[in-house]
């Protein structure tokens, strides 16, 4: 589904990606984690299309496609989507209205029937139920004046609503208490599928007790250093980055 | 084009009338003197009391200077230049057929999905299908004479109420009140005029769309409606595609009065032609628009969408006479390009807990170049006056500019004054949040730029709103990146 080989992508002059292999199956979920400044969150935004960034060199293709030639909207509708690690306010922007222009150009770039607004409200307000989110969630404006759990429940009912083939969740945990927390990762559970597969990327194992993924790899100076199962990230608890970066280093 | 025989027999009618000889003599050569002057008033067959009305502001007017104050370039126009009168625009006048036509403007029509026929019209082409509307027009007017409301060109007025005209045109804004107005007053071609009598609520939105001859009301335009004591009324001026005149220069003077309990709801979407790439041919558009709130509890409310014209320089205020009488004013305006726009209202608090509400909204995009400027003065008996102003601006692009210069004068201690700005750009974090949900850039430009005028569409009359919003997209089509 998506395969990046020797990827490296700079920012200004600084190399951040360092040619970083992942390979990425159906239904798969792998957990990226690594110390601050170790490329994770550039990794997603390349991913995903953000400008700002200058490829040198690698592939990653999506779908069969060349995954970097690809303009951003162009990537969501090929079924790719982030969850931000600090999801943007669109002040005036109504949520429904939003989302349901999303979901429309998705569909249409897909070929399907764009949605009305009848089939659309009965689909929103079920994946609503995914999240325990209110109704009142589709009068606002689109993240504006939303709490830090509300803003990173909204991405994942987002996600719910455009049902990606690949989803890249951006430090979904930071900022979230316990509570919230749960109910976040709830949802992403809800979405597992054998068709769906799943970027999570994060900092702490903590995310991990809740979302079991598949697979671990440890991000350190833009490459992939350490890949293993879930137990990997228990290791890293106990021990800390340390252990493994003084071997990456010497690597 | 083929034309149908309809269309044939009354084209023809008119050259029975002598309607084309008559032309050549019907319009002015350049320049202007009192003899300019009274050859208007005597071409429109006007009553002595215009005449004089016409001089009088003629006379003061060569006392006067062009303002310098606002934030605009321009070269400096030559009066004298302009002919002051052109009787209806022949048809051998415009351009002979579309292909004539600027293609970016036709571009425009058929983004806003406007019918070949009023393309032609808006754009100036010979056309038979304007008679349309004339139909309409009168099927309109039989409805509200039965309400009682007078709804007629500003010339028929004076011939048929030079009663109401003597009382109330320039009641509001007198010529001595600006340069471009005093030029309007000695030679305006002509405009609207509407009446509403007491107690009457008009059973339509009126739109000079529907008025017969409104496309020639020609560069020196002049409105005026009176809404007598619990009447309303809801104009709306303009029209969403652009238009095209080949006359550069615009000075209109609209003059709204309301007496008590009376209100006014005036709107309006300005999209002139904004010139070519490099502002060559564009309009200049020097308004004065001012309502009268005369009476008390009455209420004046000024909604504007500017995104046309080369150069705009327009302040629609509101005289808050009557006790407990309110002023709105709700304005969205779009700079891109080389245009330039210096734009915003006055609230002239001058009655008792007389209110006031002022929503200005200023995108900004390309070279475009943008100064909201507003007034709010608190008189002396304003007592418990309330003025909130909100002015937020929106830049697209890093070449353009807006500026906010609001003027704040009280007199009465009990006055409440909030005044909020912001200037915002389009971040690239939200493009590329909407990007990533799909959504192309220019769908994602047109979905944050209406969000950020939401407040002012929201008072616009709905089917206009959809127009507006329609026509804002359009407008910033490639205005990103």
């Amino acid at each position: 589904m998506l395969s990046v080989t020797g990827l490296r992508a700079n920012v200004g002059d600084k190399e951040i990606l360092r040619g970083l292999d992942l390979r990425i199956g159906p239904g798969e979920v792998h957990a990226i984690m690594g110390p601050n400044g170790s490329g994770k969150s550039t990794l997603a935004h390349v991913l995903s299309g953000r400008e700002g960034y200058a490829v040198t060199g690698g592939t990653a293709s999506f779908e069969g496609r060349d995954l970097l030639a690809l303009e951003p909207e162009e990537r969501a509708q090929l079924g790719l989507f982030l969850a931000f690690q600090y999801p943007v306010e669109l002040p005036g922007v109504n949520n429904t209205y939003f989302l349901k222009s999303a979901l429309n150009s998705i569909r249409k770039a897909r070929g399907e029937d764009e949605l009305d607004a009848v089939s659309f409200m009965r689909l929103i307000k079920e994946k609503l139920k995914v999240l325990h989110l209110d109704d009142s969630l589709l009068k606002r404006a689109v993240n504006a004046g939303f709490s830090g759990g509300e803003k990173k429940r909204n991405e994942i009912f987002q996600m719910a609503l455009l049902e990606p083939k690949l989803a890249i969740l951006d430090e979904t945990d930071s900022g979230l208490d316990i509570d919230a927390l749960r109910v976040v990762s709830e949802g992403v559970n809800a979405l597992r599928s054998p068709e769906r597969s799943m970027i999570v990327v994060t900092h702490y194992q903590r995310l991990l007790d809740y979302i079991e993924p598949d697979f671990v790899h440890v991000l350190y100076k833009g490459r992939i250093i350490r890949s293993g199962g879930k137990e990997l990230a228990l290791e890293l608890e106990q021990h800390g980055y340390g252990w493994i970066t003084d071997e990456g280093a010497a690597a | 084009m083929t034309s149908t025989p309809a269309v044939e027999d009354i084209v023809g009618s008119e050259y029975e009338h002598g309607f084309t000889t008559e032309i050549e003599s019907d319009t002015l050569p350049p320049g202007l003197d009192e003899d300019v002057v009274r050859a208007i008033s005597a071409r429109k067959g006007e009553p002595e009391f215009m005449t004089e009305w016409r001089l009088k502001a003629y006379r003061h007017w060569l006392t006067m200077t062009p303002p310098n104050w606002a934030d605009v370039d321009h070269p400096p126009i030559d009066f004298q230049a302009i002919s002051y009168y052109s009787a209806p625009k022949r048809p051998e006048d415009g351009p002979k057929s579309l292909d004539e036509v600027d293609p970016a403007l036709l571009e425009t029509y058929e983004k806003l999905g406007i019918p070949i026929e009023e393309q032609k019209a808006l754009a100036g082409v010979a056309v038979d299908a304007v008679f349309d509307s004339v139909s309409v027009a009168t099927t309109f007017r039989e409805t509200l004479a039965e309400a009682g409301v007078i709804f007629c060109s500003i010339s028929e007025a004076v011939h048929a109420y030079p009663e109401l005209v003597k009382q109330y045109l320039g009641s509001v804004v007198p010529h001595t009140d600006n340069y471009f107005a005093c030029l309007n007053a000695a030679v305006f071609s002509d405009g609207t005029f509407v009446y509403i009598p007491e107690g009457v609520r008009c059973p339509m939105e009126l739109s000079t769309y529907f008025r017969i001859n409104a496309r020639n009301t020609g560069q020196f335009e002049r409105t005026l409606i009176v809404a007598e004591a619990g009447s309303y009324v809801s104009y709306l001026e303009g029209c969403t595609a652009p238009q095209r005149d080949e006359n550069q220069l615009h000075a209109a003077v609209v003059e709204l009065i309301a007496l008590d309990d009376a209100e006014i709801k005036y709107s309006t979407v300005q999209n002139w032609y904004p010139g070519d790439a490099q502002g060559r041919g564009g309009i200049y558009n020097f308004v004065t628009k001012r309502g009268d709130c005369r009476g008390a509890r009455s209420k004046i409310s000024w909604t504007q969408v500017e995104t046309g014209s080369a150069i705009t320089w327009k302040y629609p205020s509101c005289l808050l006479r009557g006790e407990d009488a309110v002023g709105e004013f709700y304005s969205v305006a779009v700079t891109k390009g080389r245009q330039q726009a210096d734009t915003g209202t006055k609230m002239i608090h001058i009655g008792p807990n007389t209110r006031s509400t002022i929503v200005s909204k200023g995108i900004s995009a390309g070279e475009g170049r943008q100064t909201y400027r507003g007034l709010v003065r608190i008189g002396q008996r304003a007592a418990n006056a309330r003025n909130h102003t909100q002015c937020d601006s929106l830049l697209i692009g890093d070449r353009c500019t807006a500026n906010t210069v609001p003027y704040i004068e009280v007199k009465h201690p009990s006055a409440n004054m909030e005044h909020e700005a912001t200037t915002s750009k389009i971040s690239d974090d939200q493009l590329f949040y909407c990007r990533a949900r799909g959504l192309s850039e220019e769908d994602a430009v047109s979905m944050i730029v209406n969000g950020f005028c939401k407040e002012v569409f929201n008072e616009l009359p709905m089917e206009f709103a959809v127009e507006a919003q329609k026509l804002l997209s359009i407008s910033l089509e490639g205005a990103v990146g």
